[in-house]
C-alpha cells in the first residue's frame, strides 16, 4: 500500500493500482481541473489546466524534494512517496492565466450555447478565472459547420482538447475527427465526404468540456438546468448500458451514458441514445379498451383489475407471454399471477428481437444484435416457474391445438413486434388480453387492450448478456391511460399498497438462486450474477437449490 | 583573419566537394574504417563521451551521454535520426555541410549508428532545401555502391540502411519528438516526456536524435581523437561539476547587419564582437550595432553592451539569454525598431506554434495581437507587463508547455522588453499620447479597431 501525500492529506494507493495525479487528488476530495485529460481516453497532456506542484517524499529520511516547476497531474502518477500540491501561488496562477487564455477567443455566447450550466469552462472560470478581461481580441465569431448526421461543431466555442478526436481514433476506431490548420488556427474538423458517422458518434458530444459540439438531437431544446438526470439502464439492446435518463416535466430530453465500469464505460451507442423516441410519439396507445361484442368501448382502469379477476378466473388454460423489455419483477409478478389463476398456466418467453450481428468496437464497447434488455432475466424466471422454457414459436404451436382459452400477452415492444399472420393464431381464444405500447395486429384482436409503460416510465431491474442485474427507479411519470405493468399485476395479485419493486426484488432473490446476489443493496453499478452462479456449482435454478440459499 | 584552421569547413569551396571521390581524397572514412576496424560499439560511445561532445541542435545536450541512455541488450532495432530541419531563422550551418560535404555527415551519422547499434537511420530534411536533398541522395547512392552503407559495411558485421526523408516545412519538426511524429506520418505534435525518445522514439523502438553538425563533429572526433577535440574550445568550469564544458569547434552563421555574412568556423568560446568583427567584417554601413541574436532569435538578445559575451553553451545564459542555441547571430544595426524586431518574432511564433498546448497557443497569439495594436499605435503601456507575463508564463522553464517552441518564443520578448524598455515606452507614448495610460480593463463587447 503506498501513501500519496495531496495537499497535506494522506491518500492510499494501492501496490497494483496505476492512476495519476487527478485520481490521487480526488481521492483527498480535492478537485484539480482538466480539459483534455478522460480516463477513457490516451492522455495528451495538452490542456495544462492541471498542472500542479509535485514531489518526492524519501522513503528513509522522509525528506521532501520539490520538482522547480509545474507538471501535468494528468500525466505523473502518483506512487508512494508522491507529494502534489496544489493549492500554491504557481499553480492558482497558472489555472487562472489557462483561464484567460481558452477565452481570449472564445465568443462567451453562454446564453445561447446548449452546453451553458454543465460547461467545464463556464465552471472553472467561476472558480479559477479572473474577474476581469484583459484583453482586447475581438472573439464574437461565431461559425457553425456540421460534422455529420448526428453532431454540429461551433468551431469557435472549442478549447482543442482533442477529446473528440482521440475518441474517434481510439474507442469507435473510425477516425473520422481531426485538427486542421496550426497554432490559434487550428480546428477540430472532418475530411470531405468522410462525415462523423458512425453507431458511437454521439459520445464525442457528451466528452466535450464546452458547448462546442453540438447533438443535433438535443439542440436547442431544453436548457440543462431545467432537467434532473434520472439514473437509469438502456433498453435498447443487451448490453444494458448505465444512462442517465434527462428529463423535465415527464419528457424525455436526451439519454446520456452513466459511468458504469462493468458495462459501458463511459459511452452509449447512438442507436440507444437516440432510441427513446418512441416514448413521446404521438400515436402511443393510452386508452385501456374493452371489447364489447364487435366494438371496442373504454374501459376504467379503477374497474379493470376486478373485472379482469373476474375473467381469468373463469378463463380456462392460460398462457402467458413475457416480453423481454419487461423488468425482473414484472415478469416474477406476472408469472405469479398466471400461475395463481392456472397452476397449469403455460408462460412463454416474448420474442427476442435479433438485429444483424454483435458488433464490437476498438475501445472495447459492443453493440449487441439482441434488441431488447431483459431476456436472461426473464428466462430466469420462467425457469423457476415451468419446468422448461417455452419460446414464442412453441407456444405458438400450443395455441394451434387448442387446448389454451386464454392468453395474457405483455408486449411493450418500441418496435412492431408480430406481423397478422402470427396474431391470427391468437384468434381461437375466448380472451386475449394484450398490454402494450403501439398499435399491432394482436392489439387489434386482444378483449382487453392495456395501455403499458416504456423504459422512462419502469421502476426494476434489467439483467443484460453478461449476467450483471441493475436496478432503476422511473424517471417519468407514464401518459394518462398507461399504468405500468407492475402496477397492474400488484393489484392483480391482491398485494397490499403500492407497487414496490424493491420488495419484489428481495422476494425473487430470496426465491430464485440465479438473482441471489441482488438480495442486498444493489449499487449504481449492478451487481454480478454470475458470483453466486460459481459459488452454487452448477449454476441450477431448481426450487430446491433456491430454497437451501433462501 | 585569425588564425583557426577549419576542420569542418576544410572541404567546403574544394571542386565538387560533395562528391565520395573529393571526400575520399581528401581523407574521408578513414575514421570510419578505423572505428569498424579496431573499435566495438561500446569503445566508440565511449570515445565520443570523453570528448564532451554537445548536441549542435541548440539544447547542446552532451552527445555521448544521450547514447547511453539507449536501454541495454535492446533486441531492436534502434533507430538514429538525424535532424536536419534546420528551421531556426537565420540559422544555415547545417545547409552548407549537406550542400557542399554531405559524406562528412554521412560518415559521422555511420560511426554514431554503429556506436549506438542502429541498423537504419532516417535523416529528416526540411522541404526548402532542394540542394540539400539532391546531393545527400546522391551521396548516399554513392555510399551504397561503395558498400559504405547496406550489409556488412566494409566487410564488417555492421549493416546499416540510411533514408532521407523530406518534411513538410514547419519549424516543431525540429523538436526532436514533433520530428517522430512526423516520421511516423502523422501531426508534428511535440509527445509528452517521460517516455523519452532514448527508451520509446521512433515507431516506439528506442531512438537517438541528433543534429546534422554534431554528426560532422562525431566524423572529426574519430578521426582525430579526443584530445585534438579538447584541445579547443571552454573547458568545464570546475566548480561546477556537472557542466561538460564547450569543447570543439563551432559552425557560426552571421547574418543581419553585416558586411560579410556567411557561416564561419570557430573555436566555441568565441566572443559576439569578435565574430563580428574578426569573421563578418563589422556592422554595415559604417553604422553601430544596436543588438544581436546569439544564436537563433528564440534564444533572445544580446544589447551591444553584452557583446563581449562568449558564445559558448554557458555564455549567453549568463546575460540572460536562453543560450547558445544554433549560433546563428543575426546583428541589429542602431536604425532598427526594436518594436518592428519583436513583432516580427511574435509573428514567426504565433505561425509556427503548433497549437496544442494552450499557454502556447494562445500566449503566442495574444502577445502578436498585442504588438500587432502597439505597432498600429495603440498601444498601452501596461501591454509591456501583460507581453512579460506571457513571456515568464509559457514554456518547459515555467512547466507551462510540452516541448521548448514557447521558451523560445518567450526569451525573445523578455529579452526586448527587459533590455529595451526604454524604447518600446518611448514609442508607445509617442504613437498614442492620448492613450498609452489607459489601464482599465477592455470590455468584451466593446470592439478594438484594427482586429
Amino acid at each position: 500500500m503506498g501513501i500519496v501525500i495531496v495537499d497535506g492529506h494522506e491518500v492510499e494507493v494501492g501496490p497494483q493500482e496505476r492512476i495519476n495525479c487527478i485520481q490521487a487528488a480526488a481521492r483527498a476530495g480535492i478537485d484539480i481541473p482538466y480539459y483534455c485529460w478522460h480516463p477513457g481516453l490516451s492522455v495528451v497532456a495538452s490542456c495544462r489546466m492541471c498542472l500542479v506542484e509535485t514531489g518526492a517524499k524519501h522513503p528513509e529520511t522522509g525528506a521532501i524534494t520539490m520538482v522547480p516547476k509545474l507538471v501535468p497531474a494528468c500525466q505523473t502518477p502518483a506512487k508512494d512517496g508522491t507529494v502534489v500540491v496544489t493549492t500554491s501561488k504557481a499553480v492558482v496562477e497558472n489555472r487562472s492565466r489557462v483561464e484567460e487564455s481558452l477565452l481570449l477567443d472564445h465568443p462567451i455566447d453562454c446564453p445561447i450555447c446548449d452546453k451553458a450550466g454543465e460547461c467545464l469552462l463556464q465552471d472553472y472560470h467561476f472558480e479559477h478565472g479572473q474577474s476581469q478581461r484583459r484583453t482586447d481580441i475581438r472573439p464574437f465569431t461565431s461559425r457553425r459547420r456540421e460534422l455529420g448526421p448526428t453532431v454540429t461543431l461551433f468551431v469557435d466555442r472549442c478549447v482543442m482538447c482533442s477529446r473528440c478526436v482521440r475518441f474517434a481514433r481510439e474507442i469507435s476506431g473510425t477516425r473520422e475527427l481531426l485538427v486542421i490548420n496550426r497554432g490559434s488556427h487550428e480546428e477540430i474538423d472532418v475530411f470531405p465526404g468522410h462525415p462523423l458517422d458512425n453507431k458511437m458518434s454521439g459520445n464525442v458530444v457528451d466528452l466535450c468540456p464546452v458547448g462546442a459540439l453540438g447533438d443535433k438531437d438535443f439542440l436547442y431544446k431544453q436548457r440543462v438546468w431545467f432537467m434532473k438526470n434520472q439514473p437509469g439502464v438502456c433498453a435498447g439492446c443487451s448490453t444494458g448500458c448505465s444512462i442517465e435518463i434527462c428529463q423535465n416535466q415527464d419528457t424525455v430530453y436526451r439519454l446520456k451514458p452513466r459511468e458504469n465500469p462493468f458495462v459501458n464505460k463511459w459511452w452509449m451507442c447512438d442507436e440507444g441514445r437516440y432510441g427513446y423516441h418512441h416514448v413521446h410519439r404521438a400515436d402511443r396507445l393510452v386508452e385501456p379498451r374493452r371489447r364489447d361484442g364487435a366494438a371496442l368501448v373504454n374501459a376504467d382502469w379503477s374497474a379493470l383489475p376486478q373485472e379482469l379477476d373476474a375473467r381469468l378466473k373463469k378463463a380456462g388454460r392460460l398462457a402467458v407471454v413475457i416480453s423481454p423489455f419487461l423488468t425482473v419483477e414484472e415478469a416474477y409478478l406476472l408469472a405469479q399471477m398466471a400461475k395463481k389463476y392456472d397452476p397449469q398456466a403455460v408462460l412463454a418467453l416474448g420474442p427476442v428481437p435479433v438485429d444483424g450481428k454483435d458488433e464490437k468496437f476498438p475501445g472495447g464497447f459492443t453493440i449487441h444484435a439482441e434488441k431488447c434488455p431483459n431476456r436472461k432475466g426473464v428466462e430466469a424466471v420462467l425457469n423457476k416457474f415451468s419446468e422448461r422454457l417455452v419460446t414464442f414459436d412453441q407456444l405458438l404451436t400450443e395455441l394451434d391445438s387448442g387446448t389454451i382459452r386464454a392468453a395474457w400477452v405483455a408486449g411493450g415492444y418500441p418496435k412492431p413486434w408480430i406481423d397478422e399472420a402470427t396474431a391470427e393464431r391468437f384468434d381461437k381464444l375466448d380472451l386475449l388480453i394484450a398490454q402494450d405500447m403501439f398499435d399491432s395486429p394482436l392489439w387489434q384482436r386482444a378483449t382487453y387492450q392495456l395501455p403499458g409503460a416504456s423504459f422512462a416510465e419502469r421502476a426494476g431491474s434489467y439483467v443484460n448478456c453478461n449476467d450483471r442485474l441493475q436496478s432503476f427507479d422511473w424517471a417519468i411519470r407514464p401518459p394518462a391511460g398507461v399504468w405500468i405493468e407492475g402496477h397492474l399485476y400488484w393489484r392483480l395479485l391482491g398485494r397490499k399498497g403500492m407497487y414496490n419493486p424493491r420488495s419484489v426484488l428481495s422476494e425473487v432473490a430470496a426465491e430464485i438462486i440465479y438473482f441471489a446476489a441482488a438480495g442486498g443493496e444493489v449499487s449504481p453499478v449492478g451487481v454480478d450474477l454470475k458470483v453466486n452462479l460459481l459459488a452454487a456449482g452448477n449454476g441450477a435454478t431448481t426450487p430446491a437449490a433456491a430454497q437451501a440459499t433462501a | 583573419m585569425p588564425k583557426f584552421e577549419p576542420v569542418l569547413l576544410a572541404n567546403i569551396g574544394k571542386p565538387n566537394s560533395h562528391t565520395l571521390a573529393a571526400y575520399q581524397a581528401a581523407g574521408g572514412y578513414k575514421g570510419l574504417r578505423k572505428v569498424l576496424k579496431e573499435m566495438t560499439p561500446a569503445a566508440t560511445i565511449d570515445l565520443v563521451k570523453a570528448s564532451n561532445l554537445r548536441g549542435r541542435g541548440g539544447a547542446g545536450f552532451p552527445t555521448g551521454l544521450k547514447w547511453t541512455f539507449l536501454p541495454k541488450d535492446h533486441p531492436g532495432p534502434i533507430y538514429m535520426c538525424i535532424n536536419a530541419d534546420e528551421s531556426e531563422p537565420a540559422t544555415f550551418n547545417n545547409r552548407i555541410l549537406m550542400e557542399e560535404d554531405p559524406h562528412q555527415v554521412l560518415e559521422g551519422t555511420i560511426i554514431s549508428c554503429y556506436a549506438t547499434r542502429a541498423s537504419t537511420a532516417y535523416i529528416y530534411l526540411r522541404f526548402e532545401y532542394p540542394l540539400c536533398y539532391e546531393r545527400l541522395q546522391k551521396a548516399i547512392d554513392e555510399c551504397y555502391a561503395a558498400n559504405l552503407l547496406g550489409k556488412k559495411i566494409l566487410g564488417s558485421e555492421f549493416s546499416l540502411d540510411i533514408y532521407l526523408h523530406r518534411g513538410a516545412a514547419a519549424y516543431i519538426c525540429g523538436e526532436e519528438t514533433g520530428l517522430i511524429e512526423s516520421l511516423e506520418g502523422k501531426r508534428a505534435w511535440p509527445r509528452i516526456k517521460p517516455p523519452f525518445p532514448a527508451v520509446e522514439g521512433l515507431f516506439r523502438k528506442p531512438t537517438v536524435v541528433n543534429n546534422v553538425e554534431t554528426m560532422a563533429c562525431v566524423t572529426q572526433i574519430a578521426a582525430r581523437g579526443v584530445d585534438w577535440f579538447k584541445s579547443i574550445g571552454v573547458p568545464s568550469d570546475p566548480k561546477n561539476p556537472r557542466d561538460p564544458g564547450s569543447y570543439g569547434p563551432k559552425l557560426y552563421c552571421i547574418s543581419g547587419h553585416i558586411n560579410k555574412p556567411g557561416c564561419y568556423e570557430a573555436p566555441l568560446g568565441i566572443t559576439c564582437r569578435q565574430l563580428i568583427d574578426e569573421y563578418g567584417g563589422g556592422v554595415w554601413k559604417g553604422r553601430k550595432a544596436k543588438a544581436a541574436v546569439p544564436g537563433g532569435i528564440s534564444m533572445g538578445l544580446l544589447t551591444e553592451a553584452e557583446f563581449d559575451t562568449p558564445l559558448d553553451f554557458a555564455g549567453p545564459g549568463k546575460v540572460g539569454c536562453l543560450g547558445l542555441g544554433t549560433a546563428a547571430v543575426t546583428v541589429i544595426d542602431e536604425t532598427v525598431s526594436m518594436v518592428d524586431f519583436l513583432h516580427n518574432t511574435c509573428r514567426f511564433f504565433q505561425h509556427e506554434s503548433c497549437g496544442q498546448c494552450t499557454p502556447c497557443r494562445e500566449g503566442t497569439n495574444w502577445a502578436l495581437r498585442m504588438m500587432e495594436r502597439i505597432k498600429a499605435g495603440r498601444g498601452r503601456l501596461r501591454d509591456l507587463d501583460l507581453l512579460l507575463e506571457i513571456g515568464d508564463s509559457i514554456g518547459i522553464i515555467p512547466g507551462s508547455t510540452i516541448c521548448g517552441l514557447a521558451d523560445g518564443a518567450a526569451w525573445p520578448m523578455k529579452n526586448a522588453i527587459r533590455k529595451f524598455r526604454g524604447e518600446f515606452e518611448e514609442y508607445i507614448r509617442r504613437t498614442n499620447p492620448s492613450g498609452y495610460m489607459t489601464t482599465e480593463a477592455v470590455q468584451a463587447m466593446s470592439v478594438a479597431a484594427g482586429h
